[in-house]
């Protein structure tokens, strides 16, 4: 999953092993960005490199190209040098000689958890948007740099496991803004055309409900016509038809709540329609959740919509991909 | 909006406001994690700024298109450039203000380094058409934020601007700024190829079997070819560390003065906020200090019942025996409508929760404001406008 910073990417990653897992489905999320708050919002301790349950079916574990690079360079007949290489620096000047090849260490090493089949689901928490595009763009750089040798053969494996919708797919996540929406789309055109990697449903996080009383009053809907007095009115006829009169000031303050949410809400639904008509991929909308900070009651109920969501979605994206790698 | 709840303190004497910090200050930088508005706010600094009459400097990575757009800026303008005054100057104002923008080009900043201390045309063109001088100049982490911090020595040499405001790159580590120079640095000089890169001296065999043997294995895994072009940059950059170490040092003086300030930018949810104090602690760790926190995007509250006090009106509402239909759809309304109300409450004292404090564990008299969530996205003029008095009408 990928999206630009402060959009909740995240907390969907955790949502969507959610439902993965109540599918009978085995998930493994890796952090490859150093700490997420994902093992806050379970209640357990920082990740690390060694996989832990974060709850049934779900496994999580960091994905450090530190990490990555020893067990690489075991794996290769290099374990003696893995050490020096550290001290001495060199390893830095490497990974800026050859751009990419961090991000190929840690895309390497998901393609080896794909492989081994211990999960049904790898849920990626990838970098932040640009990163993001740049993290999956550079096995194919590195195809290109690299003439021979082991990372070129691992470079053409990830290419070979990013290019294939079987075996992974992106799946961005936004929220209903200008900015970020408009991120989104760059990074889909981006990732689509660099990367070729092919796109999951986007996820638009974060929709205030509207309020469903004003929702069913067309007059107070239609754009341009939002009338706070005749609101205000209507509200003050209604406290007193229920029988509990409100003081002006409630009815004031609840008409300022309402019509705040409502503007928010057009600017939302609008931001929603354009990413529509810029991305022809399946929006999955995730409601804003106002009663608390990400904690395990707020994925569930992410899961919840998610779920319900995912049901309605032409093909199973979630049962066909090996590694959802976002 | 409540500056008590808050934590502030106005009648604290040593306060800093936003107003004096940005009087004061030649330099702003502001930092934060992504997506907290970080650009806008920064953007917002600088046009009070020029209207108090300052000659100011909006310099950014990647400004969001339409704020661009707002600013009239050039798609891509990596020298600065003035905005028109029509734009932001109010008509009533007739100081001599001026308001510019730039968008930060790291590689070309680099170049432009390299070009300075290289000696002689020559070396120049040697390392700037290497292609692992490329690498470094695009691909290696923490070269984008030295590199504004690189521009931002430049534009302070120049004498063209009273006040200079910073965006720091979004980055992974949204404090990479702070370590890039040394790391670049650490880089230059590393020991091994300095030892490989000086046949002159003491030749590859000199070097010793072990740093040979590394050598080589490093070629086995990404080609002898790209070894070679990192030992031909090494040669070629002999002789330049030391101008490239004087500048990170001046770089390093200039974001210690006095006259430098840092502005940390956040969200009011909960891991925005202690990220934010984190990176406090860290910028302290450095030696430099936060002058101020601008809060943006904090959700509005409507005036004081509390949120589960109006959920359970609502529910009341909704328990209630049936009435004639009349009177249920209006009790259901009623009960929609206090909900929403209830959401804002909720969130809202959640939010200020988060907050409470801030500005005490942020070390005394930095400066807090906090900006509210619009109705609407920022993208205009107006609307920088609009945050601009937010965060000066803001109490300390």
């Amino acid at each position: 999953m990928a999206g630009k910073g402060g959009v909740g990417k995240t907390t969907v990653v955790a949502a969507l092993a959610v439902v993965a897992a109540r599918s009978g489905l085995s998930v493994l999320i890796a952090e490859v960005e150093g700490k997420s708050g994902l093992s806050k919002a379970f209640g357990v301790s920082d990740l690390e490199y060694e996989e832990i349950v974060l709850s049934k079916g779900i496994s999580a574990r960091t994905l450090t190209p530190d990490a990555a690079l020893a067990e690489w360079l075991k794996g290769n007949g290099l374990g003696r040098i893995a050490r020096r290489l550290n001290a001495s620096g060199i390893l830095e000047i490497v990974a800026t000689a050859v751009p990419g090849m961090k991000d190929i260490l840690v895309l390497g090493k998901i393609k080896g958890l794909e492989q081994s089949r211990a999960f049904d689901l790898i849920l990626v928490d990838a970098p932040a948007a640009g990163h993001a595009v740049s993290f999956l763009t550079s096995p194919l750089g590195l195809l290109e740099a690299v003439g021979v040798g082991p990372i070129k053969a691992q470079a053409s494996d990830v290419v070979a496991m990013l290019s294939d919708p079987t075996r992974a797919q992106v799946m961005l996540v936004t929220t209903p803004e200008e900015t970020p929406v408009r991120e989104a789309i760059e990074t889909a055109f981006a990732l689509e055309d660099r990367v070729g990697v092919a796109l999951g449903p986007i996820i638009v996080n974060g929709i205030y409900t509207d309020d469903p009383a004003i929702a069913s009053e067309n007059d107070l809907t239609k754009p341009g016509v939002f009338d706070h007095a005749a609101l205000e009115a209507s509200i003050s006829l209604d406290a007193q038809d229920s029988g509990f009169p409100l003081s002006s000031n409630e009815i004031r303050d609840i008409a300022d709540a309402v019509s705040f949410r409502h503007a928010r809400r057009q600017v939302q639904s609008h931001q929603a329609d354009e990413l529509r008509d810029a991305l022809p991929i399946p929006q999955l909308r995730l409601p804003y959740l106002f009663d608390g900070e990400i904690g395990f009651a707020q994925i569930e109920k992410l899961a919840d919509a998610l779920g319900a969501q995912i049901e309605m979605l032409p093909d199973p994206i979630i049962r066909e991909p090996e590694a959802n790698n976002e | 909006m409540n500056s008590a709840a808050m934590g502030g303190s106005p009648n604290d004497s040593t306060s800093i406001t936003f107003a004096s910090l940005l009087a004061d200050s030649h330099v702003i930088i502001c930092a934060g994690s992504g997506g907290v508005g970080k650009t806008t706010t920064a953007a917002a600094l600088a046009i009070q700024a020029a209207r108090n009459g300052q000659r100011s400097i909006v310099v950014t990575i990647d400004p969001a298109k339409r704020l661009a757009d707002a600013l009239g800026l050039p798609e891509l303008a990596p020298d600065p450039v003035i905005i028109d005054e029509q734009l932001w100057r109010r008509t009533d104002d007739s100081s001599s203000g001026q308001l510019s923008a730039m968008m930060l080009d790291p590689k070309a900043t680099f170049d432009a380094l390299v070009a300075r201390y290289a000696d002689g045309v020559e070396q120049a063109e040697r390392i700037l058409a290497n292609s692992f001088y490329r690498s470094i100049s695009s691909a290696l982490g923490g070269t984008q934020e030295y590199m504004a911090m690189e521009k931002l020595h430049e534009l302070s040499e120049c004498g063209d601007y009273d006040l200079i405001v910073v965006d720091t790159p979004p980055s992974r580590n949204a404090l990479d700024f702070l370590d890039a120079p040394e790391r670049l640095l650490r880089l230059l000089n590393n020991r091994v190829f300095r030892v490989i890169t000086a046949p002159a001296r003491t030749g590859l065999r000199a070097a010793g079997v072990a740093v040979q043997t590394l050598v080589r294995a490093i070629s086995r895994v990404i080609g002898a070819e790209v070894v070679d072009d990192i030992v031909a940059f090494f040669r070629a950059f002999e002789g330049m560390e030391e101008g490239f170490r004087e500048r990170a040092m001046s770089v390093r003086a200039l974001i210690a003065e006095s006259t430098t300030q840092f502005v940390l930018i956040t969200s009011p949810r909960r891991d925005a906020v202690e990220e934010a104090e984190y990176f406090a602690e860290r910028i302290g760790d450095h030696g430099y200090r936060v002058s101020g926190l601008i809060v943006n995007r904090v959700h509005p509250m409507f005036g004081s019942e509390h949120g589960d006090t109006l959920r359970s009106r609502a529910s009341a509402l909704r328990g209630l025996p049936a009435m004639q239909s009349g009177a249920s759809s209006a009790r259901d309304r009623m009960a929609q409508h206090l909900d929403v109300l209830a959401d804002f409450q909720t969130v809202g004292a959640r939010e200020r929760h988060n907050l409470d404090g801030v500005q005490l564990r942020l070390g005394r008299g930095a400066a807090v404001a906090f900006v509210p969530f619009l109705a609407r996205d920022v993208h205009s003029i107006e609307a920088l406008d609009e945050i601009a008095a937010l965060i000066f009408a803001s109490p300390a």
